[in-house]
């Protein structure tokens, strides 16, 4: 995780893609009234030119490399020690895109209906908060990112949401900053230990991560105060308890943005800030994490099941869902992080999508309540197809993208937490259930009266529907190009928690292609067991980096 | 006696540097003469004025921090003030303080009967009194100006002649005030029989020098748990504050605007010039109780904004728990108070000091704004649908909000930042992640003013806000502020790191 030299750009391309956005959002913000359809085009603009941006970085990305890519840093805020650091690898280089594609979608699928400037606007600086989270490698400038987000959601659930919105926005607001607290603690005393380390004061991740050790208990407290800001965001049972609140009143638009990039926050903190910086205390506390993940998958399942309310159920699948991705994260081998990091993809495109839908079915039928929708699927048969691509993704049906997820995670955990996986398995027949069960309800049947009237798929909801669908597909089938982009980092993050604990990854009993590649080889220190000839260069790179950690 | 008279030598003065506190003192007196002599000026010269001499203040304290920097920090007027970059930032944040409080009292008052040169001498009296606290080197000095400050703000807080309020207001904070002020100069007292001498660098080096501190030590723990409870109480910490809510209430909101940000400011200056400054040599005896204070004052302050109606209140409340933060810094710069490199809490204190006046002016401004077309109102209702009404004030009063509350790319984060790296530097956790904790039910407060004006929709009878020329550039100028210095606050980080080589 060292940072790369060979990334380096002339072109500051992740400072212009946190910063694209802003202008956006600005002009956005100062348009006349007189021309109502500019501002639509300029957020659209903006944020498609962000969204080309990742797409770019994405095929330039350096496959095999496990470092950081793409890196500028300057001094910001020289006395204390901060610099606006940014930069990509593997784990945040697919979320990175997904906010890039997400948002132009959003923007140009959703309808507002009331006030669309500043609609508009807050959804842009959302988009630069969030990329800002994930591209920043310095802990202030991380902390700021993953702070300001709340401004833009706050005022899209408030402004925008349902009926109960201002409740769910303030719970939402101060839920999160709450655990930002800590956080914010956490980062001022990693920074003033490790400046007895490192002789200095500085607030760059990977300085401290390499430079800096932390006694033990130390280091635990330190993660706690991280963790619980992390544990709120995901959200982990049981701080879960502002999202149901949160996702069914938000606007669509808020809902799929949430679902999609926010929750992932959470997650992404902890592979990039819990795990590179405290190994020896997240790999300690994972029985409690492991349990809580576990306690959510299931919880969530059965709460949905119960849910009248079709937003809601997606909400606490999504509580489910998490808790997969959390699971694989602390079962700390190479098929479950990487998993969780494909999951997270995985669940931003298909619970997104789900939102998207269920907003659709709001519009034409203004409720959301499940008993009142019935034999749709009469009426709307695309629209129905639709629904059904996206839910049987979110189930983990083989051959579409949730399975590839949910299974390298079972995968993967079972190794080294073989009884918190089993009962999670439990979890993927729980959200077979709920899901089918509210798909029967809603789509099957005769449509009574109101449901007679159901409107078909427009073709513009079709296009937005489609690179959602693409996306579900292609990873479902070929998921080979983006694993090979994210494992030489979970591999160098799994050989950074050896290097501090005594733990030892266990060798994967099954093999899956690809997947198994770089760890195997990296264990046994041998060349010549590979697989895949296609990827060959890349692979020598990966293991090269692997093997220089590990000594 | 008289003898002695003609071998009396006075002592060096050092007119320029005292220069910004005497140009504040000409233009109070000049404006208070000119302006017996004169008819009333035309609208907004009164204000103006006052502005420009406090722009000039300010500007010549500017002049003198490279002096400062240049050479080394000294003592001045026979070593009764401290000529240090500590006074000169705090210099200038009560003369910034002093020009936006200005330009916004001009549009409220004119008019009225109560317009006229007074209103303006006092604030510039008052500004003088805060200067002296905080450039304080000996505590005769330090209570002369905590007396001028005082005195200026009693009668500030009754200056709304029409209203019973402000005049329930300006009874209240002279009582209340007199026996702070009491308690303060009874502490000074002890100190005085403890140590033989009321000059800090004196004190400082009986202090060191003395081991045998036994009999007198009692008298000086007495004497700094009384200048504990004066300054408890000009600071507003609880469990002081009790007139707080009321005052800021009950004054007109320019007066308060001046008072929760020059007041504040002036008596933090004094906390630390007697504290941390003086009396280092108890720092083990005090910190735990500015650690109480913290708390006490975080708790109060928070949790019962909660359940105010009333805006200005509301910010009343805050303000105290603003304290409760600065003292969270005071209680870091304890740690090593004295020492030869006293930590980041000093720098902290200030820079708070700065941002949170030039919040809490903007904050009053708004509602002074939004109060003058309602008939005096300030309750939440008279707020509701304020982003329909007046965008770009429920734009400015939203940045304030937020800056209070903390949140990044504004001032007040930078602000906080600044004292809980300061606690986390000398390992205060429990009190930094209790501040945090508490800043989050701040924040709740602060977001139930956001929802009257952003989510809430006006009433049909809502009044047309106007917007006047003066009063929305001072809620401009402070607004751009809190964004700039939230984007870029490193040259403010580097300036306020100087004061930690205050004079002694």
């Amino acid at each position: 995780m060292l940072a790369s030299e060979a990334g380096t750009l002339a072109f500051p391309i992740l400072t212009a893609i946190v910063l694209v956005p802003i202008v956006g959002a600005l002009i956005v913000a100062l348009m006349p009234k007189s021309r109502p359809e500019l501002p639509k085009m300029v957020a659209l603009l903006s944020s498609a030119a962000t969204g080309a941006m990742t797409i770019w970085l994405m095929s330039s990305f350096e496959t095999g490399d496990s470092g950081f890519q793409f890196v500028s840093k300057h001094e910001w805020i020289e006395p204390w020690g901060i610099s606006w650091h940014l930069g990509v690898d593997g784990i945040s280089l697919f979320l990175v895109v997904l906010t890039g594609v997400l948002f132009p979608l959003v923007i140009a699928g959703i309808d507002p209906h009331h006030d669309e400037r500043p609609y508009l606007a807050w959804l842009l600086m959302l988009q630069a908060g969030v990329m800002g989270s994930f591209l920043s490698l310095d802990l202030f400038v991380f902390f700021i990112f993953f702070e300001i987000v709340l401004v833009p959601m706050y005022f899209l659930i408030g402004g925008w949401g349902y009926e109960n919105r201002v409740y769910a926005a303030t719970k939402f607001f101060l839920y999160t900053m709450l655990g930002s607290a800590f956080m914010l603690v956490g980062i001022v005393a990693t920074v003033a230990i490790a400046a007895d380390d490192l002789g200095k004061t500085t607030f760059d991740l990977v300085e401290i991560a390499e430079g800096a050790s932390f006694a033990a208990s130390t280091g635990r407290w330190l993660f706690f105060a991280f963790a619980i800001a992390f544990a709120v965001k995901v959200p982990i049972f049981p701080l879960h308890t502002w999202l149901p609140d949160a996702h069914t009143q938000a606007p669509t638009a808020g809902s799929v943005v949430l679902a999609g990039v926010m929750l992932k926050l959470g997650t992404y903190g902890f592979l990039r800030f819990g795990l590179y910086l405290f190994p020896e205390a997240s790999f300690w506390s994972r029985p409690l994490w492991l349990t809580l993940a576990v306690i959510g998958i299931i919880y969530g399942a059965i709460a949905a099941t119960m849910q009248m309310d079709l937003k809601r159920l997606v909400a606490y699948s999504s509580v489910a869902h998490m808790g997969f991705i959390v699971l694989g994260i602390f079962a700390f081998t190479t098929q479950s992080m990487s998993g969780s990091t494909i999951q997270m993809i995985n669940h931003g495109v298909s619970t997104g999508a789900l939102f998207l839908l269920v907003g659709m079915i709001y519009e034409r039928r203004k409720t959301r309540k499940i008993s009142e929708l019935n034999g749709i699927q009469k009426v709307a048969p695309i629209f129905a197809a639709g629904f059904m691509i996206v839910m049987l993704s979110s189930i983990g049906v083989p051959g579409l993208n949730g399975f590839v997820g949910e299974f390298l995670i079972l995968t993967g955990s079972f190794l080294t937490a073989r009884w918190w996986t089993v009962v999670a398995a439990a979890g993927v027949i729980l959200a077979a259930l709920y899901l089918l069960w509210a798909y029967q309800r809603v789509f099957h049947g005769e449509p009574d009266e109101e449901n007679k009237k159901f409107r078909e798929l427009s073709l513009k909801e079709g296009m937005v529907l489609l690179p959602f669908i693409g996306v579900i597909v292609f990873m479902g089938v070929y998921p080979k190009p983006v694993l090979d982009r994210i494992e030489p980092t979970i591999d160098v993050l799994i050989t950074h928690v050896e290097a501090h604990t005594d733990y030892v990854e266990p060798e994967p009993t099954i093999q899956i292609g690809v997947v198994i590649d770089h760890g195997e080889e990296g264990d046994h220190g041998e060349e010549g067991e590979d697989n895949d000839t296609e990827h060959e260069g890349d692979e020598d790179d990966g293991d090269d980096g692997h093997e220089g950690e590990g000594d | 006696m008289l003898a002695q008279v003609d071998t009396f030598v006075g002592p060096e003065v050092g007119w320029f540097a005292l220069s910004p506190m005497l140009t504040l003192l000409g233009g109070a007196l000049s404006l208070m003469l000119i302006g017996a002599l004169t008819p009333q000026w035309p609208k907004g010269m009164y204000a103006t004025y006052s502005a420009v001499v406090a722009a000039a203040a300010g500007g010549l304290a500017m002049f003198q921090w490279d002096d400062i920097t240049d050479s080394e920090p000294t003592t001045l007027v026979g070593g009764a003030i401290a000529f240090d970059t500590l006074s000169m930032f705090l210099t200038i944040t009560i003369c910034a303080a002093l020009l936006l409080v200005s330009l916004l009292t001009s549009d409220f008052i004119s008019g009225t009967p109560n317009d006229g040169p007074e209103i303006y001498s006092l604030y510039m009296a008052a500004a003088i009194g805060a200067i002296v606290m905080a450039s304080a080197n000996d505590l005769i000095v330090l209570f002369l100006g905590l007396e001028t400050l005082s005195l200026a703000l009693y009668v500030l807080a009754a200056s709304n002649r029409r209203s019973g309020e402000s005049a329930e207001a300006g009874i209240k904070y002279f009582v209340l005030g007199g026996f702070a002020s009491a308690f303060f100069l009874y502490g000074i007292a002890l100190i005085y029989g403890a140590t033989g001498t009321t000059n800090i660098s004196e004190m400082v080096a009986v202090l060191h020098s003395s081991v045998d501190v036994f009999h007198a030590d009692s008298l000086a723990l007495a004497g700094i748990a009384l200048l504990l409870v004066g300054l408890g109480f000009k600071v507003a910490a609880a469990p002081f504050h009790v007139w707080a809510p009321d005052v800021y209430q009950g004054s007109p909101t320019p007066v308060t605007a001046f008072m929760a940000s020059v007041g504040k400011a002036a008596a933090f200056a004094a906390m630390l010039r007697v504290l941390v400054i003086a009396l280092p040599f108890y720092r083990d005896d005090w910190r735990p109780i500015i650690w109480v204070l913290a708390l006490l004052s975080l708790l109060v302050g928070s949790f019962l904004a909660i359940v105010q109606n009333n805006v200005k209140r509301m910010l009343a409340y805050s303000s105290i728990s603003h304290a409760g933060f600065i003292l969270v810094g005071v209680e870091a710069a304890a740690h090593r108070a004295g020492e030869a490199n006293p930590g980041s809490g000093l720098p902290a204190v200030v820079m708070y000091l700065l941002l949170y006046s030039v919040l809490v002016i903007g904050s009053f401004a708004v509602v002074a704004i939004v109060q003058r077309d309602s008939g005096g109102d300030a309750s939440l209702d008279a707020f509701k649908g304020l982003a329909t009404r007046r965008p770009m004030l429920a734009i400015g009063m939203t940045v304030f909000l937020l800056a209070q509350a903390g949140v990044p790319f504004t001032s007040g984060f930078i602000a906080k930042f600044g004292v809980i790296q300061a606690a986390a530097d000398e390992h205060s956790y429990a009190i930094a992640i209790i501040a945090m904790v508490v800043a989050v039910v701040a924040a709740f407060v602060y977001l139930k003013i956001m929802v009257s004006m952003w989510f809430a929709d006006p009433a049909d009878d809502a009044p047309r806000i106007v917007v006047p020329f003066f009063a929305g550039l001072t809620v401009f100028a402070a607004a751009i502020f809190t964004l700039l210095v939230g984007v870029f606050p490193g040259w403010l980080i580097d300036a306020a790191d100087t004061v930690t080589a205050y004079a002694r």
